[in-house]
């Protein structure tokens, strides 16, 4: 696709911010579909993982039952698309009752005062 | 200013894609640029000329199609997003082997690297959506 050509020369910090449970609505795919698709881009790229969302990172997920795909290994292939700053937000984590070790990929728990600073940075903030 | 806009939601169940037309609306007005509106999730809905409200109703999708037509606006759907949504231009009809296409006028279907491309290329890309 020409998108994959683009040469634009521009970075820009992009913050995929994931919000809600992997099942139950389709923002959770179709934000990875985004993440990776962009990552042609050569972007400066972070996902952040908040509320519901840590969910999206959970490790022996097995949504067969529910004839829903599982697309979590996904989030396990990142690292090989350059999305390397994956942050969950501490609180989010603490009151689902889970810990990094829960988690499919490595990831760096952050407390939510920053969270603040890390949307600040960015330029672009897609919230899914 | 250059901004680009995401639309997130559907026509009618959401206000998103009403308040996406009328930020877009008052933007072009107080003389910004809108280098492109793209819909995404079921914010592709809003680009199937095949919706008939009352007529006592606003005309979503033709509303985004007269606001192109008059300012040159580029309406992207998400073709990921319309795959799965049964949204086809002529283009999509074939490929897919379907009998019949539905975009509206004013509306294109692409990949989502226009929307990563407009994050880019725009000074504020703004979302309307949960």
């Amino acid at each position: 696709m020409e998108e994959d050509e683009y040469a634009g020369g521009v970075i820009k910090k992009f913050l995929y911010v994931n919000r809600r449970q992997p099942h139950g609505t389709v923002y959770a795919l179709e934000s990875l579909e985004t993440v990776l698709i962009g990552a042609a881009f050569d972007q400066d790229v972070s996902m952040l993982f908040i509320d519901d969302g840590v969910y999206q990172l959970k490790k022996e997920q097995s949504p067969d039952g529910i004839d829903m795909k599982n697309f979590s290994k996904t989030y396990r292939a990142l690292e090989m698309y350059d999305v390397e700053k994956l942050f969950v937000e501490r609180e989010s984590l603490e009151e689902r009752g889970l810990s990094a070790e829960d988690l499919l990929v490595d990831v760096e728990v952050i407390a939510t005062a920053d969270v603040k600073a890390l949307v600040d940075e960015q330029d672009v903030v897609l919230s899914f | 200013m250059k901004f680009a806009v995401l639309v997130n939601e559907g026509p009618y169940q959401h206000q998103a894609s009403d308040t996406a037309y009328q930020f877009v609306h008052a933007a072009l007005q107080a003389g910004h640029d809108v280098m492109r509106v793209f819909f995404y999730h079921d914010g592709v809905n809003n680009g199937t000329r095949l919706t008939s409200p009352p007529q006592d109703d606003r005309h979503i999708q033709k509303r985004w199609s007269d606001l192109a037509a008059e300012h040159k606006l580029d309406l992207v759907l998400c073709v990921a997003a319309c795959q799965r949504r049964g949204i086809v231009d002529e283009d999509e009809m074939k490929r897919n082997g379907k009998d019949a296409d539905n975009i509206a006028e004013g509306f294109r279907i692409s990949g989502l690297g226009q929307l990563i491309e407009a994050g880019i290329e725009a000074d504020r890309l703004i979302t309307f959506g949960d």
